[in-house]
């Protein structure tokens, strides 16, 4: 099943595989779903939530053959990543949410993974236990230790099977050098270094090594009253070593390379697409800003997911994107509302499928929209226990913007705000995507015939 | 040019922003994990937009209503009670949500203007220092440090003109310095 190619984004019949989390409409708040990420088989799908928790999913290897069951994943480790702190010298709590997780490539049998809060990453590693040695000469089963004087005889201890135990456990923690929030950590190609940024700064660590860090782009002014944009996002080119982008709030990317000179202030391409006029308004700005940046698998493209749309950009290309999507853009006469109810601040995330043929996105009422490329298609699906049944294909949802709503349609105003879908994940090499509404997980699966 | 009934829409429109926009940053101080820098930005690059409209709408419809007595000319920033009276005859008045602890408020640690004459607190002789809050006579409220701000190496404090600190609930919401939003960090 890996590996299998991924039909037209038309041909595709999503079913809902599991729904994770808790079916009360209350939410606790440490429970929310604050990251979501793949790791590079596929395998292993870690979320991390407000409450500083990570959890990790399995994928069922058994049920790889068989191609209904293949999304089934099942509680693999749960660990306490973060815990709130706080910084007495500026009289402020540091929040324990995890805001990102990123995975290392795999190198041998363990997996090791960076997470972050606001001021702190850390790397863990999740090793699996299935052997125990059993047999010491001074120590019972039980780990009593027995009186030397009943010791007549040595024995070498022997490994015995044992339950599997899944360990997680801190290797490095990486601190002490973001004053502003850390809103991004990417994982280099060279696999030995990373970066992590804040609003202000990008710092360059080498995974060994948590003492020292190098600054590489620093846009606080001198006069901070003339502060005009933050960084919202970076990563790390995936084929090359030098390259990075970080996004602005100003709904610019710039791309950097780090053989230019040691400081990158400088960028070697800025992305920029001029303001259509025509949509000028208070929110302007706030809904031009950028909230998530991704490369695509191949590296050619990138991917920015503004408030209102994705775009696509060729990297060849600084003028404009080449590919414009809109996610919801019946929301541009609702501004003001959603500037009331705080909504316009939502950061959503964007993802690519496994061969970039497709990108997918989060919305509201727990609805989310997926593009196909290559066959100008798109739909938005919706995100419900209620809605849909474990294997049933789910049905395409329509917001009606106004006018005569037909039936099945959705009106604008009824849309639940509360209901978002911030994070989602596709499946690196099969058609199986995760979305994180508040605080339960949906897994889905193309049917394949 | 735009009509007087849409200038005056605009401006309410505008008007309704600035105080909903005020309320979200003073509401932005007790969040966990301290102030938000890039919420704070956009919050003050709306507030920027909107003080611009408010001026700009407020000038339009003044230009249409000629009739108009001249204690109704557009409020500037160093306005006083009387202009405010004449200009509420033309307009609904403003809806300033909690206007009086956010103009009460002094903006401590960011606002250096109030502290000039009080010592850098950070330095002080460990026989005067305290970690609880001082009273202050301007109530600022409980759940704000009253250590101000620790600058970076390079920094310097910069003293703002006396007169933007202060928003009396009378004047207009433009007067606020937008720019002091940021240097709390």
């Amino acid at each position: 099943i890996s590996g299998a190619v991924q039909g037209a984004g038309g041909d595709m019949q999503w079913c809902l595989s599991q729904a994770k989390g808790s079916l009360d409409d209350d939410v606790t708040e440490a429970d929310i779903i604050s990251t979501l990420e793949f790791n590079h088989t596929g395998e292993l799908l870690a979320t991390g939530d407000k409450g500083g928790r990570i959890v990790i999913f399995q994928q069922e290897i058994e049920n790889k053959r068989q191609p209904q069951y293949r999304s089934e994943y099942n509680v693999y480790s749960t660990f306490q990543s973060h815990e709130p702190e706080f910084d007495y010298l500026k009289s402020l709590e540091i929040e324990e949410k995890i805001n990102k997780i990123r995975w290392i490539p795999q190198k041998n049998a363990a997996h090791f993974l960076l997470s972050t809060n606001d001021k702190t990453i850390k790397l863990w590693k999740i090793s699996e236990r299935d052997k125990r040695p059993e047999g010491y000469n001074l120590k019972e089963e039980d780990g009593r230790y027995r009186d030397p004087s009943t010791v007549t005889s040595l024995r070498v201890p022997v490994f015995r099977p044992m339950d599997l135990m899944v360990e997680a456990s801190p290797r490095k923690v990486f601190a002490n050098a973001h004053t502003y929030h850390i809103n991004s950590v990417s994982v280099n190609s060279d696999n030995e270094t990373y970066l992590s940024a804040d609003d202000l700064r990008i710092n360059l660590w080498h995974l060994e090594i948590t003492d020292r860090s190098f600054n590489i782009v620093d846009i606080k002014p001198a006069n901070m009253e003339e502060l005009t944009e933050v960084i919202t996002a970076a990563e790390f080119h995936p084929h090359q070593c030098n390259t990075f982008v970080y996004s602005s709030s100003k709904g610019t990317i710039r791309m950097c390379d780090m053989r230019a000179s040691a400081l990158c202030d400088k960028h070697s391409k800025m992305f920029e697409e001029p303001e259509d006029p025509s949509n000028r308004s208070f929110f302007s700005e706030i809904i031009s800003s950028i909230s998530d940046v991704k490369f695509s698998h191949s590296g050619r493209y990138m991917m920015t997911r503004d408030y209102l749309s994705v775009k696509i950009w060729d990297l060849n290309m600084e003028s404009k994107p080449v590919e414009t999507y809109q996610v919801h853009e019946y929301l541009r006469s609702k501004l003001c509302s959603l500037y009331e109810n705080d909504c316009i601040f939502d950061k959503f995330e964007c993802c690519w499928n496994g061969n970039d043929s497709m990108v997918m996105t989060g919305s509201y009422n727990n609805f989310f929209r997926m593009f196909d490329r290559d066959h100008r298609w798109d739909v938005t699906l919706e995100a419900s226990r209620e809605n849909s049944k474990p294997f049933q294909v789910i049905k395409p949802r329509k917001v009606c913007a106004g006018g005569k709503r037909k039936k099945d349609e959705i009106s604008v105003d009824s849309l639940d705000f509360n209901k978002k879908i911030l994070h989602t994940a596709w499946h690196p090499q099969d058609s199986i995507i995760v979305v994180a509404t508040t605080n339960n997980l949906y897994i889905f699966q193309d049917k394949m015939n | 040019m735009m009509s007087a009934t849409s200038a005056m829409e605009v401006n309410a429109e505008a008007r309704r922003i600035l105080a909903v926009s005020i309320s979200k940053l003073y509401a932005s101080r007790t969040q966990r994990g301290g102030l938000r820098l890039h919420r704070s930005l956009l919050l003050s690059l709306v507030m920027r937009s909107a003080r611009d409209i408010y001026h700009s709408s407020s000038r339009e419809s003044e230009g249409q209503s000629g009739a108009q007595p001249a204690a109704e000319e557009p409020m500037d920033t160093s306005s006083s009670p009387g202009n405010h009276a004449g200009v509420s005859q033309a307009e609904p008045q403003p809806e300033l949500i909690s206007p009086e602890p956010a103009a009460e408020e002094p903006r401590s640690p960011e606002e250096p203007c109030e502290s000039e004459t009080i010592e850098d607190k950070e330095n002080l002789s460990p026989a005067r220092q305290s970690r609880k809050r001082r009273g202050k006579a301007s109530v600022a409220p409980d759940f704000l440090p009253s250590k101000r701000a620790r600058l970076e190496p390079g920094e310097e404090r910069h003293a703002a003109p006396l007169g933007s600190c202060r928003v009396r609930a009378g004047e207009s919401l433009a007067v606020l310095s937008l720019n002091r939003v940021i240097p709390a960090f």
